[in-house]
């Protein structure tokens, strides 16, 4: 019998790394190890004797890790970004969504497979959420501007709410803009009059 | 006109001006491209993208591509460092703490003589020191380990660690480490912000050392020489700019917004005029050719400054010797010439050199004619000898 894998997952979310516990533990007997703060990280990482770690692409501390590709120190077991054979089209869509992986060189692929597809759908789903999460908060603040503008012009030229949107809207048409970048620019410029 | 959109990856940094010039100030449109720039957060994040095919072309360390050559750091994609994007540009610093200790000796922070400052460090340093570096295969690493031992450094228990470089000062100011090498503007941010003060640029060490490289996929370069050519031409335009003295101040305003590196204009014009504060006391040092974008050749890939990093690398990690030659073969020399013939660049008759024989402005053989190298030494005088075998 195959010792359990040891996997490393470096997160400082919380809520976010719970998250991709529970799918790793859905998918397999695996020993999972969450690690939060970041200072001394590579040490804190070897102290595990990980045969995965894995790590969010857009986490600044990730280069941290890379000293742990360095054959040295108390792991001792060179730790590969994987990259060749069967593992090459995997690193691709895990770099897609969002994901570096380190593995212990020599791990069988039909073992390290069932793992990272289960991370790399996690990382997808959460870069789908962020992403989501972006556009929606931009979508709120872009109706506050339109709302300010709308505003002022109504109290400027004393027409109504709808009559001011349609203006916005006209203008915006006129130049081949967004109805947000007029409203952003009447902003500005009646900032900088006033 | 009709531009074709090439996707590069980029560290924030003021080294990564040449890319965000080009693009900015409108040389790429010259070539008929678009540059889509994408900050990364990580070195290795930079390398992977680039490996993977994510990204067209990349900023990256010098030592990043010669050490996949070797085999070093897990990824092996081989990659191609198809001009130098900047020559020196790093700054060494110590903590407030130790700062404090060297100028209780009388230490003058002249920001220039690596010796005095080793001995005055070792004079100063606990029983072990530990240095942050921003990545474990960079020129800051090689300038440390070639500073250490030469000096009476050598011999000390140092260790270097790395630590993302917008972490550096807070690191410097926790404790987390005693000292750093750093490229700007994070050296002057740490000086600002008072967690520590400036012993040396990275040019009192190697005075002519490639710091940053234009790294492409080697099969990308092979499958789209002519987009190549005009990214590496409208960089090279926006290097001959950005070495304008005129530049400057317009060069440090832009890449002072906030979709570049989102630091103060103030601090990045340090590095670009060589004019720097090296303490929280507002000590002022000035350095001549602190970064170079452009004079003295200096997006010429010599493979005889890739052979040096080869050596030292090959040295740390004990690899054989006669990787050395093959791993020097990722500076493209070759496709430097075959880009840049028919443009204002002239090109060295050479395209190894000496490493640290050049002592004052020297001119050499070009296709032109009119070419001068800058002074090349390293602080022990030292030369390497790129065809010598051992």
């Amino acid at each position: 019998m195959t010792a359990k894998l040891t996997i490393v997952v470096v997160e400082p979310d919380r809520d976010r790394a719970i998250g991709i516990v529970d799918a790793l533990r859905d998918a397999g007997d695996y020993d999972v190890h969450v690690i939060g703060s970041t200072s001394g990280l590579a040490r804190k990482v070897a102290a595990h004797a990980p045969d995965v770690v894995l790590i969010d692409i857009d986490n600044p501390t990730r280069d941290m890790l890379e000293e742990l590709t360095l054959a040295s120190g108390p792991l001792d077991r060179p730790v590969a970004m994987f990259v060749s054979g069967p593992a090459g089209d995997l690193s691709q869509a895990a770099i897609e969504a969002g994901l570096s992986a380190y593995v212990v060189d020599g791990l069988r692929p039909e073992r390290l497979k069932p793992v990272m597809d289960t991370a790399i759908a996690r990382f997808r789903m959460m870069r789908r959420m962020r992403t989501e999460l972006a556009e929606t908060r931009r979508a709120l603040e872009e109706r506050k501007v339109i709302d300010r503008a709308k505003g002022m012009l109504m109290k400027a030229r004393g027409i109504g709410e709808d009559e001011a949107y349609a203006l916005l809207r006209k203008t915006a048409m006129d130049q081949g803009r967004r109805v947000a970048e007029v409203a952003e620019a009447l902003m500005t410029a009646s900032g900088l009059l006033r | 006109m009709k531009t074709v959109t090439l996707s590069v990856a980029y560290v924030p940094l003021v080294d990564a001006a040449p890319l965000i010039i080009a693009q900015e100030m409108g040389f790429a449109e010259a070539e008929g491209i678009t540059l889509d720039l994408i900050a990364a957060p990580s070195w290795s994040s930079v390398r992977d993208m680039l490996a993977f095919g994510r990204v067209d072309a990349a900023h990256l360390l010098s030592p990043v591509p010669v050490a996949m050559a070797l085999g070093l750091g897990g990824v092996t994609v081989p990659l191609s460092a198809v001009s130098v994007l900047s020559v020196n540009g790093d700054v060494i610093g110590v903590s407030s703490a130790l700062a404090d200790r060297l100028r209780e000796t009388g230490y003058g922070f002249d920001f220039a003589d690596p010796v005095a400052a080793a001995r005055a460090l070792a004079g100063v340093a606990g029983k072990r020191m530990v240095f942050g570096v921003p990545f474990p295969f960079s020129m800051h690493v090689e300038l440390l380990r070639y500073w250490f031992e030469s000096t009476d450094l050598s011999g000390r228990t140092i260790e270097i660690r790395t630590v993302p470089p917008p972490l550096m000062a807070q690191a410097l100011a926790e404790g987390d480490i005693d000292a750093f090498c750093v490229g700007e503007p994070w050296g002057s941010v740490a000086v600002d912000q008072g967690a520590g003060a400036l012993l040396l640029p990275g040019k009192a060490i190697w005075s002519f050392a490639p710091e940053k490289v234009l790294a492409v996929r080697t099969d990308w370069a092979e499958t789209e020489p002519h987009l190549l050519g005009r990214l590496m031409r409208a960089i090279w335009n926006a290097g001959r700019w950005l070495a304008r003295p005129e530049s400057r101040t317009a060069t440090a305003e832009l890449l002072a917004r906030p979709e570049w590196l989102d630091v103060a204009p103030e601090l990045i014009d340090r590095s670009l005029t060589g004019h720097f504060t090296v303490t929280a006391q507002g000590e002022m040092r000035d350095v001549d050719g602190f970064l170079e974008f452009h004079d003295g050749a200096a997006t010429f890939p010599w493979r005889s400054q890739a052979k040096w990093i080869a050596r030292r690398l090959a040295l740390a990690n004990g690899l054989p010797a006669d990787s050395v030659t093959r791993a020097g073969a990722v500076f493209r020399s070759d496709l430097y010439r075959q880009h840049m013939s028919g443009t204002d660049a002239d090109l060295p008759g050479a395209s190894e050199k000496l490493e640290g024989s050049i002592r004052v402005p020297m001119a050499v053989s070009s296709e032109k004619g009119h070419l001068s190298l800058l002074p090349d030494a390293f602080f022990d005088g030292r030369i390497f000898d790129p065809s010598a075998s051992d």
